[in-house]
């Protein structure tokens, strides 16, 4: 079987350091894959060399296609929505023009309007506030925006940069649980960055641990849940 | 009473030309973060292109459209040419390359029509307007051309689906290219856009000032006033900045006894600086702020 994403001896640099030293990992279709590791380990890095935002070397395949040397902008239109850290909301716009932005690149005006009423029944919150800008919504609320934003690519890979991140513990299980229904409803492959170990494993059916700049170990979720060095490092249990 | 009115009138002529001037000037610091010190000579190109064609005989409101569409291709060549690789340069290296189009801009126009000052033609004629005394039919055409020029583009931006992509190209630009918003075309399109609208400004205020390579000079720095007053991340506070700095400048200069047409200038710089210090974000800006 094709991997949907298949990525081999990737390296990146910001500048002179290099953050990536050569990993490889494979992504399988329709599902949500954990990327694992410590601060500053380079997991950030590897959703932004998938999207051609940091200057890497190495090959990136997406359903089986080179994604070297295109733009961020038309790798995205591939069919890969990324929800970087700090969300990327657009936070002088109001929530119906952020989703309104996720399709930019679509022009199927039915879809369009059809994916705002599904994305406002994920997230009844957001329909509430359609008209406020962006910026003035609740931490869970930027993110729950940002998700709906990335859905309406309609993308086949959806990149979550620390999806918990600054989020109350009940609002991180909202969001998670979303997640997994996005996953098996719409069938979209989720490659989710966290620090939060635990609450990863618990969506991903395959996990990847990276320190500095390599992949140390792969794996079912459960393998490497019950990992007793991934746990005591990442779990702390 | 009249007399009051009617200066306001009049203030509202020349605002609009600032206006667009700021308009001009805020249309690319949003793409690009940088002041287009070169906006008056484009606009001044645009304008001495127009008269070029009216010249051979072409029909007034042909040779603006025209013209326009030039200025318009003339932008986005000016980015790619120039701009787009200095994109990541430092602020200086870019000031020096607004100063370079300035000057060459300049030269170029001096070249080919030489310095002397021209007649520009009115569509609208230059007889009193509803029998006032201050403001001409030309000065209450202008008025009305520019609001239409401007409401076209408030349409564009707020309610059309090129309008948000260029707003949000503008206000996050790495946030755009994660949606699959091609940032350069935004940019390229904002500098045709604003050579464009640059251009509408120089036609319509070239049979007031006459035509000549340096008519834009104090025009562009009212629309730096403009802009700084109205808040450079805010088109919508340009366009009012420019109506008020055209207003006040009229004012000032009928009822403080002493300023005369030769102290007007320093009124918009010394506006300039007031706003700077008081506010310097402008009255309708937004703050940046930069997380570290």
């Amino acid at each position: 079987m094709t991997a949907m994403l298949d990525v081999s001896d990737l390296r990146a640099w910001y500048g002179q350091a290099q953050a990536l030293r050569g990993l490889g990992f494979r992504l399988a279709e329709g599902g949500v894959t954990a990327l694992l590791g410590a601060n500053g380990a380079g997991k950030t890095t590897v959703l932004r060399a998938i999207c051609n935002m940091v200057r890497t070397a190495g090959t990136i395949a997406f359903e089986g296609r080179p994604l070297t040397g295109l733009s961020t902008a038309s790798i995205v239109r591939l069919g890969i929505a990324h929800v970087p850290q700090g969300r990327g909301t657009f936070t002088t716009m109001t929530v119906e023009e952020n989703l309104q932005l996720g399709a930019i690149s679509r022009s199927d005006r039915r879809g369009i309007i059809s994916d705002t009423e599904r994305m406002y029944s994920h997230f009844p919150v957001l329909r509430e506030r359609r008209r406020q800008q962006a910026g003035t919504l609740s931490g869970g609320e930027q993110q729950m925006l940002a998700v709906a934003r990335a859905l309406m690519l309609r993308p086949r890979l959806l990149l979550l940069d620390e999806p918990s991140f600054g989020l109350a513990p009940l609002v991180v299980r909202d969001v998670f649980g979303i997640l997994g229904k996005i996953n098996r409803e719409d069938k979209v492959t989720i490659l989710v960055v966290e620090q939060n170990a635990q609450l990863a494993l618990e969506l991903a059916e395959a996990a990847y641990v990276i320190e500095t700049g390599r992949i140390v170990m792969s794996g079912s979720a459960a393998d490497i849940a019950n990992n007793e060095d991934v746990r005591k490092s990442y779990l702390g249990y | 009473m009249e007399l009051l009115s009617n200066q306001i009138l009049a203030g509202i002529a020349t605002g609009a030309i600032y206006a667009c001037m700021a308009l001009a000037l805020v249309m690319i610091y949003q793409a690009i973060g940088q002041l287009n010190f070169a906006q008056g000579e484009m606009a001044m190109f645009s304008t001495f292109m127009a008269w070029q064609m009216i010249h051979w005989g072409a029909p007034y409101w042909a040779a603006f459209v025209l013209t326009l569409m030039l200025s318009f291709a003339g932008g986005v060549v000016i980015e790619r040419l120039l701009f787009r690789p200095l994109a990541k340069a430092p602020i200086l290296t870019n000031l020096a390359g607004f100063l370079a189009l300035f000057a060459i801009i300049n030269s170029v126009a001096g070249l080919i029509w030489d310095f002397t000052i021209k007649p520009f033609p009115s569509p609208f004629g230059s007889s009193p307007f509803l029998g006032s005394r201050l403001v001409s039919t030309h000065q209450a055409g202008m008025i009305g051309v520019i609001l239409l020029v401007l409401a076209v583009l408030f349409v564009f931006l707020r309610f059309t689906r090129m309008g948000l992509a260029m707003r949000a190209a503008a206000a996050q630009p790495e946030s755009a290219r994660l949606v699959g918003i091609d940032t350069n075309r935004m940019i390229a399109l904002g500098w045709g856009m604003a050579a464009a609208v640059g251009a509408v400004a120089g036609m319509l205020i070239a049979p007031v000032v006459f035509l000549d390579p340096n008519m834009m000079g104090g025009v562009l720095i009212y629309g730096f006033a403009a802009a700084v007053l109205g808040g450079l991340s805010s088109p919508p506070g340009a366009v009012v900045g420019g109506f008020l700095v055209g207003i006040i400048e009229n004012l000032v200069g009928t009822y403080v006894s002493g300023v005369g047409n030769e102290l007007k200038l320093p009124i918009a710089l010394a506006l300039i600086v007031i706003v700077l210090v008081v506010k310097p974000s402008g009255l309708f800006g937004r703050q940046e702020i930069k997380r570290v």
